[in-house]
């Protein structure tokens, strides 16, 4: 029972060790001492996971029980007296520890977990000296639990079943099972399978002894020679809170950080084992340059005034509309504010964030004093809500979201809601494995989500009388499903404590802005919450520093490659980054100067080589800010000094802008950020507010909302692959080595492979249904993916097979090929 | 629909075990399902696990663990019959020690064993609450032998040998 | 069913009176009175309320023939009335070394075992039972499966059960090799098709059972004295036996006598009856020892024994425990730290491994008896013996790991000359028994 939940008045008295404490009704002892911070010691007990109560760490002495109790599932009742270092409390701690320690193998000399281990504490702590034991210890053999987490050293494990537990309850799959029993009961996943949970290695932090480490990390260094930094992960939009340790000057290693408003105690397996791209031999340590047609190992004093003068020769020439200029949208507030300041002071406006977006259609009225528009194109789509509040809706319509590999602790969030009863509905273009309960998993074609979406604002209208809504003529016509009522149903039924969010596939979509209209419409006649989930680490910053084009003529991150410009400047931005790989690549080649900022060398899609590349430093080397998805505003600081002669970026822009003649007045990470970052109030006000339905208008064009039925033309469904989204996680060695990072295969189900006349692991390309041959995919293996509908073909995005392919919707065409 | 691993009959048993459990708590008939399986194939394969997760809705793991902790289930092949002797307190008075012995040399094996001719598994057993009658053997887990002097012991070895339709070696 | 063991019971006897081995069918359980306990309450459901039938089972003074002699019409009142969805759990998960009663029950007389399980679920408002049946005595598994399917048809289970408003639906579930689910919760984990794993009471099953829902768990041996109590009064009950202990008992003997078997017994007869209706002891051995409560029970020596009567106080001031019933008896020839051996392997196999003390202390208990039988003790030994032994109890989840541990203290208190031999002499004091 929460805190905040009972009346004080209600809550009970207890004394442990002497000292009074008072805990809401139906807490344990536990939770009692720790209040007190008070150490009892344990093992199995964690407070994320179910009650297992079978290490016996934690036994303590009640008054008036005869035996002692264990402190982690003990209730405290009304004047309870307890000792958890009295005689009784005292031997059985001694007790459990000899017996724990009997089996144990006592390698700590070899052992990664030495020296932060719960074993070697608890032993030092509340052992005994000496050992009777004289016997043969149990051996437990290794297991293989794939390319992250190590349990090779399984004869280390105490059986505490935190793994399982957290495997099952926080990763919503068994995947981990403790077989056999008594002192032969090992921990294992299933027969011939690993542990493939996005979020696996969090394992690692839980594993009280050293049974399962960090793989990548193993005999990489000792726990107290490594320095800890707080840090943020910066691959996804939840503002991940770690910390990166460190032994001279490298990152060893990454663990979690508790904050638990964002991200409890979890961290995603790309936050945690990303750092390996960051020591690799694909950083780039200073500048390039190409020169006869290669690139070479140059200096800042030869590169930088090289790129200032050649890009201030093609502006003098052409002007500042001749240049593009692209900027991951992973990058912090200060890296954005330097480039947007910098161009804008270039006068260029042809520069964007949002390499994935397909759909700029809402730039285009952006007019924030057009009232009959549904949303003010100012304000900042965000969650709509705290993360933390996800947990307590009681139904979610997930709109276009493949939610676990794009946003994997948010998953978790909804798992604890789906605990509390909450009803999770998905419309999507593929049944997503979401290891956890659906209530209603609606699958359509692409193409029509969004005349799914239009069928439940009628059912929720038909469900609603008295709503003063009046739905527009395209919708008259159309008869709500079944299914469509039912989500409806769940929608209104969570009077309020529901919402609707449109995910990155939604987002990606080359309807997303009717999607959304749609969304919000819906979320307003429901009365529930409207969000989307950002699609990068700092989408929210770039929509507050407008890190897009804002006059008409500014071209955004699509236009700006279909209408070629005469010099490029990215900044961690290659084409596998963008919707329009292939576009992209084909700019580049037509351009005269292109110019790259990266932490690392040029992955294999820039086909073009920059004229100049500068070496920029990762989050791990620089401080920086960024906003996440519910709109908290989180700095991080460097954890190393720059590898090489990288520097951080902003560092780099405002050297550029010095040399350009254009500099910006902030010189120091303090200035930016006093100028970049906003405060909490001022983010706030231009966050979206609430939809309501006195101020909504639906104005989705009609053949969004009816597509033509009448075709058997094939649609693409894709997304960004886990450990495809940005450029560490995909340079991460072990992470590409998981399961996730097969080569990615066309999924379709039996009825259209049977349409298509294909076979089960023929080669084929998926091209453009327009373009073929400029947009297409290296040659892939089909197989049946019955998750998928009818006439539609699973292709991921942003993998080197298939970056060349635009959009994660579309038509598609297929072609057989002969290798 | 692919083909089930388990036989129509198997499928039909697992189903009258299911009815047994209330609606939404099929998870309760794993253990018939198992031993049903069991009986089919002569122990449960990573397929046969599989197959029983599917149809229980179970999650494999699940499975594992349960035909991994009961110690009657085999996850791996053994003889045509297995052949588990009662070596506990009361049965090794009442003489399990001799049968053991005996056992062993008729067989020509070790607990653990199984014979050349895949006829027989010999093992050692907890308590089958029948001590009253010990020594005990227990035939494929299922079937029990009471009061195994060498005679009764040469009369179920001939037996078994006879109902497999092969000749005493 | 193969060699039936002999039936064995006197002119008191009330569970295996009137049985010959083939009379178990529903004809023949009727032609002995059965099912007349059912049709009186049901005849009469105004004076035969629930409340009316606990208050007869609490009069009886019946306990618990599970092991734990518990008080079963105070178990049966822990029940919350009003629950909608409550159970009913037979345990015949019966496999502790020496425990072999609720075979015979089951095989010899199961329709009176179904008739106190109807009467039970009645008296407790239960929709539904279920007989959690030891795997191992397949064959009971299958008979009981064709007597549910009798009384099925003859309408004593089902809806509406003899045309009274009154409906229970019994089903049989069978265990496959894990003396642990014999615990309450772990067959309760078992039914729910888990490991046997016990669970951590608070909450007990009367209040979160199986599937969370109210629970009872009663003994094959409980429910079959049920019919009688009805019948007769539970007065006339306490009067079969001690007035803290009402009815006879089912003595399940085994060991080095000449006769093992079940014998249907008073509470409170002399320990020397029991043994003298076994045959006494193998021809040229004198008693040694009698573990009186089934292998988890302390072990007593011979002279205290054949002064102990058998019922819970007076076997509890012997130094052991009644338990289920199940004497082992141990003659002069045998080998107590192999006898001791051989069942701390049985503890060691069948501990789930859950809680740290028994699934570790069971396996360092049997790792130095072993040392011990096989002449390689040293000094100290048995003091590391008896501390791991103490250090087990009272420290786990369920009593499996003080049943390890009980045997172990109890024969190094009694026997201890015995280990002492062992380890200076790096033999057997004794003439071995294999």
């Amino acid at each position: 029972m929460s805190e905040a939940t009972v009346d004080k008045s209600q809550w009970l008295n207890l004394v442990i060790n002497g000292q009074p404490v008072q805990v809401p009704p139906g807490s344990t002892v536990m939770d009692a001492a720790i209040k007190l911070k008070m150490m009892i010691p344990h093992f199995c007990y964690h407070k994320k996971l179910s009650l297992a109560a079978s290490c016996r760490m934690c036994l303590v002495q009640v008054e008036k029980i005869p035996k002692p109790v264990p402190a982690c599932v003990t209730t405290v009742a009304e004047g309870m007296r307890v000792w958890t270092r009295s005689e009784t409390a005292i031997a059985a701690q001694r007790a459990v520890i000899s017996f724990l320690m009997i089996n144990h193998p006592l390698d700590c000399p070899v052992c990664d977990q030495a020296g932060e281990c719960y074993l070697q504490e608890n032993t030092f702590g509340y052992g005994d000296c000496g050992s009777k034991f004289v016997e043969v210890k149990r051996v437990v053999a290794g297991k293989n639990l794939g390319a992250l987490v190590s349990a090779a050293e399984m004869s280390r494990c105490i059986q505490c079943t935190r793994c399982i537990r957290f495997a099952d309850e926080i990763g919503g799959k068994q995947e981990l099972g403790m077989i056999h029993r008594g002192d032969r009961s090992e921990v294992v996943p299933f027969v011939g399978e690993s542990y493939t949970s996005e979020i696996s290695g969090n394992v690692i932090d839980l594993c009280p002894v050293g049974a399962l480490t960090s793989k990548p990390a193993r005999y990489t260094a000792r726990a107290w020679e490594l320095s800890s930094h707080l840090s943020l992960s910066p691959h996804d939009a939840h503002g991940t809170h770690i910390a990166v340790h460190t032994k001279q000057n490298r990152v060893i290693r990454v663990v979690a950080k508790s904050h638990e408003a964002v991200n409890e105690c979890w961290i995603a397996d790309r936050d945690r084992f990303s750092y390996e791209a960051l020591n690799s031999d694909q950083r780039l340590t200073q500048p390039w340059m190409k020169k006869d047609g290669v690139l070479v190992e140059s200096s800042w004093e030869e590169a930088l005034p090289f790129a200032a003068a050649a890009l201030s020769h093609i502006i003098e020439e052409h002007g500042a509309d001749s240049v593009g200029a692209l900027i991951s949208p992973h990058a912090s507030l200060e890296e954005m504010g330097a480039w947007v300041r910098w161009l804008r002071g270039l006068n260029c406006d042809n520069l964007d964030t949002r390499l994935r977006t397909r759909d700029f259609s809402a730039d285009a009225s952006n007019d924030s004093l057009n009232p009959s528009k549904t949303h003010s194109p100012s304000s900042i789509d965000w969650l709509g809500m705290p993360i933390a509040d996800i947990a307590e809706q009681r139904a979610i319509l997930w709109v276009g979201s493949f939610l676990r590999t794009d946003h994997p602790l948010l998953a978790i969030r909804a798992r604890h809601a789906t605990k509390k009863g909450a009803a999770m509905m998905s419309v999507n273009a593929q049944r997503a494995d979401w290891r956890m309960p659906v209530a209603h998993d609606w699958v359509v074609p692409p193409s029509k989500i969004a005349h799914a979406l239009a069928q439940i604002i009628v059912a929720a209208q038909g469900l609603k009388k008295e709503t003063p809504f009046s739905l527009p003529e395209e919708l008259g016509e159309i008869v709500p499903s079944e299914v469509a009522r039912a989500i409806a149903q769940q929608l209104i039924d969570a009077n309020g404590r529901a919402a609707v969010l449109v995910g990155s596939f939604g987002l990606h979509h080359e309807n997303a802005e009717a999607l959304k209209t749609l969304s919000r419409v819906l979320a307003a006649l429901t009365g529930t919450t409207f969000g989307v989930l950002p699609d990068a680490a700092n989408r929210l910053g770039a929509a507050w520093l407008r890190a897009h084009p804002i006059t008409q003529k500014g071209l955004n991150a699509r236009s700006v490659l279909e209408s070629p410009r005469r010099a490029y400047v990215l900044f961690n931005a290659e084409p596998c980054d963008h919707d329009q790989g292939a576009v992209f690549s084909r700019a580049m080649k037509k351009a005269q100067l292109v110019i790259m900022c990266s932490p690392f060398k040029p992955d294999a899609s820039m086909t073009r080589l920059p004229d100049v590349v500068l070496p920029i430093t990762p989050f791990t080397e620089m401080s920086g800010t960024l906003i996440n998805m519910e709109g908290r505003v989180q700095s991080y600081q460097a954890a190393v000094t720059p590898l090489g002669e990288a520097r951080p970026g902003w560092r780099v822009i405002a050297a550029l802008s010095q040399l350009m003649n254009c500099p910006f007045p902030e010189s120091d990470l303090h200035q930016l950020r006093q100028t970049f970052v906003p405060t909490a109030d001022a983010l706030n006000a231009r966050l979206a507010p609430r939809v309501d339905l006195a101020h909504i208008k639906l104005d989705v064009p009609r053949d969004i909302i009816h597509p033509n039925e009448n075709t058997r033309a094939i649609e693409r469904v894709g997304s960004v692959p886990l450990y495809q989204s940005d450029a560490i996680v995909r340079r991460a060695a072990s992470l590409q080595k998981t399961t996730w990072a097969m080569p990615p295969r066309v999924g379709m189900n039996r009825h259209t492979l049977n349409e298509l006349g294909l076979t089960v692991n023929a080669r084929v390309r998926v091209m453009d249904a327009v373009l073929l041959d400029a947009l297409r995919t290296e040659p892939l293996s089909v197989e049946i993916d019955e998750t998928l509908p009818l006439r539609t073909v699973r292709v991921d995005t942003a993998h080197p097979l298939t970056w060349r392919l635009s959009g994660v919707s579309g038509k598609v065409h297929l072609e057989v090929c002969d290798d | 629909m692919m083909k089930s691993l388990l036989s129509d009959q198997s499928l039909r048993l697992i189903e009258t075990a299911i009815a047994k459990y209330p609606e939404g708590r099929k998870q309760s008939a794993v253990m018939a399902a198992l031993t049903i399986a069991q009986d089919e194939h002569g122990y449960l394969s990573t397929d046969v696990l599989n197959e029983v997760a599917r149809i229980l809705e179970m999650s494999p793991m699940a499975v594992y663990e349960v035909a991994s902790f009961y110690s009657m289930y085999r996850l791996k092949p053994a003889g045509r019959y297995t052949l588990t002797l009662c070596t506990n307190l009361p049965c090794a008075l009442q003489g399990a020690g001799s049968a053991a012995q005996y056992l062993k040399s008729k067989l020509n094996i070790d607990f653990g064993e199984t014979t050349k001719d895949g006829m027989f598994t010999l093992q050692q057993g907890e308590c089958m609450g029948a001590c009253g009658d010990g020594p005990i053997v227990l035939v494929n887990h299922k079937k029990m032998c009471a009061k195994m002097t060498r005679e009764a012991v040469d009369a179920f070895i001939d037996d078994l040998y006879g109902s497999a339709g092969k000749d005493k070696r | 069913m193969n060699t039936p063991t002999m039936l064995n019971f006197g002119a008191g006897a009330i569970l295996l009176s009137g049985l010959t081995g083939d009379n178990w069918r529903l004809a023949d359980y009727r032609a002995r009175g059965g099912y007349k306990a059912l049709e009186k309450i049901l005849e009469n459901p105004n004076h035969w309320t629930p409340d009316q039938i606990i208050a007869e089972v609490k009069l009886s003074s019946l306990r618990g023939r599970g092991g734990a002699g518990f008080p079963t019409g105070m178990k049966w009142s822990f029940m919350p009335r009003h629950a909608p969805e409550k159970y009913l759990v037979c345990n015949a998960d019966e496999s502790e070394p020496g425990t072999f009663k609720d075979r015979d029950l089951l095989r010899y007389n199961p329709h009176l075992v179904l008739e106190g399980m109807i009467i039970a679920a009645y008296a407790m408002g239960c929709a539904r039972g279920y007989i959690y049946i030891h795997g191992e005595i397949w064959e009971c598994y299958e008979r009981m499966e064709e007597v549910l399917k009798e009384a099925r048809e003859a309408g004593l289970i089902g809806k509406n059960i003899l045309g009274s408003p009154f409906s229970f639906e019994v089903f049989n579930h069978h265990g496959f090799g894990a003396y642990i689910c014999g615990e309450e919760t772990a067959m309760l984990e078992s039914l729910e098709g888990k490991k046997g794993q016990p669970r951590y009471k608070p909450p007990f099953p009367a209040n979160v059972g199986l599937y969370g829902k109210p629970t009872t768990i009663n003994n094959v041996e409980t429910l079959a004295n049920v019919p009688y109590i009805i019948l007769n009064g539970g007065q006339r009950f306490l009067e079969l036996g001690q007035p803290n202990a009402g009815g006879t008992k089912i003595f399940s003997i085994s060991g080095d006598v000449k006769r093992p078997g079940n014998y249907e017994l008073p509470m409170g007869t002399p320990f020397t009856v029991l043994l003298n209706l076994a045959g006494g002891v193998r021809e040229g051995h004198m008693l040694k020892a009698v573990i009186p409560g089934g292998s988890s029970s302390p072990v007593v020596p011979a002279s205290t024994m054949l002064d102990t009567k058998l019922d819970y106080d007076s076997i509890a001031k012997a130094g052991s425990m009644m338990g289920s019933g199940a004497v082992i008896v141990i003659d002069n020839s045998r080998c107590m730290v192999k006898s001791l051996l051989r069942l701390s392997e049985f503890y060691h196999e069948e501990s789930c491994g859950q809680c740290t003390p028994c699934r570790e202390g069971t396996g360092w208990m049997v790792k130095i008896l072993h040392r011990l039988e096989h002449g390689e003790g040293r000094e100290g030994d048995l003091e590391t013996l008896d501390q791991v032994a103490h250090n087990i109890m009272g420290r786990t989840i369920c009593a499996l790991g003080d049943a390890a541990a009980m045997p172990v203290r109890s024969f190094l208190k009694h026997f201890r000359d015995e280990f002492d031999f062992h380890i200076k002499n790096r033999r057997c004091q004794v003439q071995d028994y294999v």
